[in-house]
């Protein structure tokens, strides 16, 4: 879909992550997905008159890891609300939430794009709050409410307006996810709904500054759909105003099968949600001693990860960018890497490319042909070291170690062993290689008389042939030497 | 500042109430006479006063991120007006949130 040039998308996301503890927000019930319906509930959860939410330590706790990540001020004193509504799957009558008074304000992230630029995206603020149920409206004429999910609890992401395109808020999204993940605080599943993200939009003519009348967006619910789900209402909204009309503050759901966004029956009361302060919940109260635990606690940064990559392993931006994407990625390939420091007592600058080389191609093709996780990847890092560290000692050649990649796949063998079984060591040796030229060339006259008339080109087919003959496992740069040397004395005789 | 009867039939749809035209008019002139009196709060000067969320002095009160047992299903369907095998079952909700 084209976007009309005449006109400049202005676009805010609203993203919502479901957090990584064992127990509910408010009670000491399970958060796990996918579990029999209506059987992770209590007295709080159901909303049962007469009962008292209790705050889990760890929504403190992980929503400061995502605040001091994204660079946002702790409120010292923070305080949760109620937002009241009736739907069936919010027992209660209200979703505990944050108004006035969220935990983290401000702050913000660092989008890279497409032109190699970089681009801060503001966060408005970073607020706590429960999940509500959910509400099934098709295997049964009645609706059917499953109370699982209720009281899980969430964080919300609210952005600035400072995204310009569809892209921009998909990578805003993918930032976001990445940070989420690396701090351990959310599994970043966005088709699992761990991770949900709605938009609000409204389109200007390119130049001038006032925001137009705003839509918000709903159910976006997998990476793919976002920026299609931003293309058609940025389109929507264009048309609307070159035909004429006026763009209608109204929210609308995004529906995936058809490729439409459909306005949602709202009645004008809806959005009166009645904020107050929960007098069942005492405020939340910071102090720097806290957070400086948790700072000292969180892992490396993603961005800060991905510079040191560049700077001090000295990969190229393109190695950095696509090792540190996903945090167990990068753990495997530093864990690969201290593994063949200390297997080679080399520098560990002059190892790291040849190791985000098959971490990027064969470890991550694996990954994507089998449908697995790094972590399930047959081949551990220390194996993969082994394997890397066999090559560079003039063991087994490239070739051979492609091979025996494949072989290492299928059993937890050590690579050195599975070398000696099959017999997959380089030779090296003069004598047999001269041997295997010798026969190569014997055997094949018209391309001697080719070379000897000047025509370089068939060298390669002479290194392919020796190989060949040798079943993968001659050392090419001995062969490279040795046919160079034997070629150029028959040149010169 | 005072109570009409938009502002009464807008709040009983947002608490989900419904009202005769009777009962309205008795709502007006009670919830008027509520905010009056609330007026005389403002007698105060509280220019210097933080408002207050909470009227018990507590704060951080916390639990440990630990399970523990809830309810069966069976015991949390049990006072439900309707459900089935696993399910709370409420009319079909036609508006959306």
């Amino acid at each position: 879909m084209k976007l009309n040039d005449a006109y400049e998308p202005v676009i805010g996301l609203e993203v919502h992550a479901q957090l990584l503890t064992a127990s509910k927000a408010f009670c000491s019930c399970s958060t796990q997905f996918g579990v029999e319906p209506n059987s992770n509930v209590c007295p709080v959860c159901l909303g049962m008159p007469g009962t008292l939410p209790v705050l889990n330590r760890n929504l403190v706790e992980f929503i400061i890891r995502m605040g001091l990540a994204t660079g946002c001020s702790i409120t010292p004193r923070s305080v949760f609300a109620r937002k009241n509504y009736f739907y069936p799957d919010l027992p209660k009558g209200y979703q505990i939430s944050q108004f006035d008074l969220p935990l983290c304000t401000g702050g913000s992230v660092e989008i890279d794009l497409d032109d190699g630029s970089r681009k801060t995206i503001r966060l408005t603020r970073i607020h706590m709050e429960e999940d509500a149920g959910k509400s099934i409206h098709d295997i049964d004429v009645d609706t059917l409410v499953d109370v699982n999910r209720c009281g899980v609890p969430l964080i919300e992401i609210v952005s600035e307006p400072d995204m310009r395109s569809p892209r921009e808020a998909y990578l805003f999204l993918t930032r976001i996810r990445q940070l989420v993940t690396y701090l351990g605080i959310c599994d970043g599943n966005m088709e699992e709904g761990s991770l949900r993200a709605d938009a609000n939009i409204s389109v200007r003519r390119k130049g001038t500054t006032p925001f137009g009348t705003k839509t918000e967006v709903k159910n976006m619910n997998s990476f793919r759909y976002v920026e299609r789900a931003l293309e058609f209402e940025i389109n929507r909204q264009i048309q609307v105003l070159t035909e004429g009309g006026t763009v209608a503050q109204e929210t609308l759901l995004w529906d995936a099968n058809l490729g439409v966004a459909i306005p949602m029956r709202s009645k004008e009361e809806a959005h009166d949600y009645r904020y107050f302060p929960d007098p069942d919940l005492v405020p939340v109260l910071v102090e720097e001693a806290w957070t400086g635990r948790i700072r000292e606690s969180m892992p490396e940064l993603p961005t800060v990860r991905r510079d040191r990559f560049e700077s001090t392993l000295g990969l190229p931006r393109y190695d950095a960018d696509v090792l540190t994407a996903e945090k167990e990625t990068a753990d495997y390939f530093e864990d690969t890497l201290q593994e063949l420091t200390n297997q080679t007592g080399r520098d560990r600058k002059d190892l790291a490319k040849p190791v985000s080389n098959w971490v990027m191609t064969d470890i991550l093709r694996v990954m994507g042909e089998r449908k697995l996780a790094i972590g399930q990847v047959p081949i551990s890092p220390v194996r993969l070291a082994g394997m890397i560290r066999l090559i560079l000692d003039g063991t087994i050649s490239g070739t051979i170690a492609k091979e025996l990649f494949e072989e290492m796949l299928g059993s937890d063998e050590d690579p050195e062993s599975i070398v000696e079984r099959k017999g997959l060591v380089q030779v090296s040796d003069h004598g047999v290689l001269s041997a295997a030229i010798q026969e190569v060339l014997d055997n094949s006259p018209d391309q001697v008389r080719k070379y000897i008339n000047g025509s370089d080109k068939v060298f390669g087919f002479f290194v392919g042939q020796t190989m060949k003959k040798l079943q993968g496992k001659g050392n090419p740069s001995v062969i490279n030497e040795l046919l160079r040397k034997k070629l150029d004395g028959l040149k010169s005789a | 500042m005072s109570v009409t009867l938009r502002d009464v039939d807008h709040v009983a749809k947002l608490a989900n109430l419904s009202f005769s035209d009777e009962e309205k008019q008795t709502l007006v002139g009670e919830l008027n006479a509520i905010l009056d009196y609330m007026e005389q709060l403002n007698e105060l000067d509280t220019s210097n006063v933080d408002p207050l969320s909470h009227v018990i002095e507590l704060s951080n009160v916390f639990r440990d991120d630990e399970l523990k047992p809830g309810l069966s299903r069976e015991e949390a369907l049990r006072n439900a007006p309707q459900r089935s095998e696993k399910f709370f079952k409420v009319p079909k909700v036609l508006g959306d949130r």
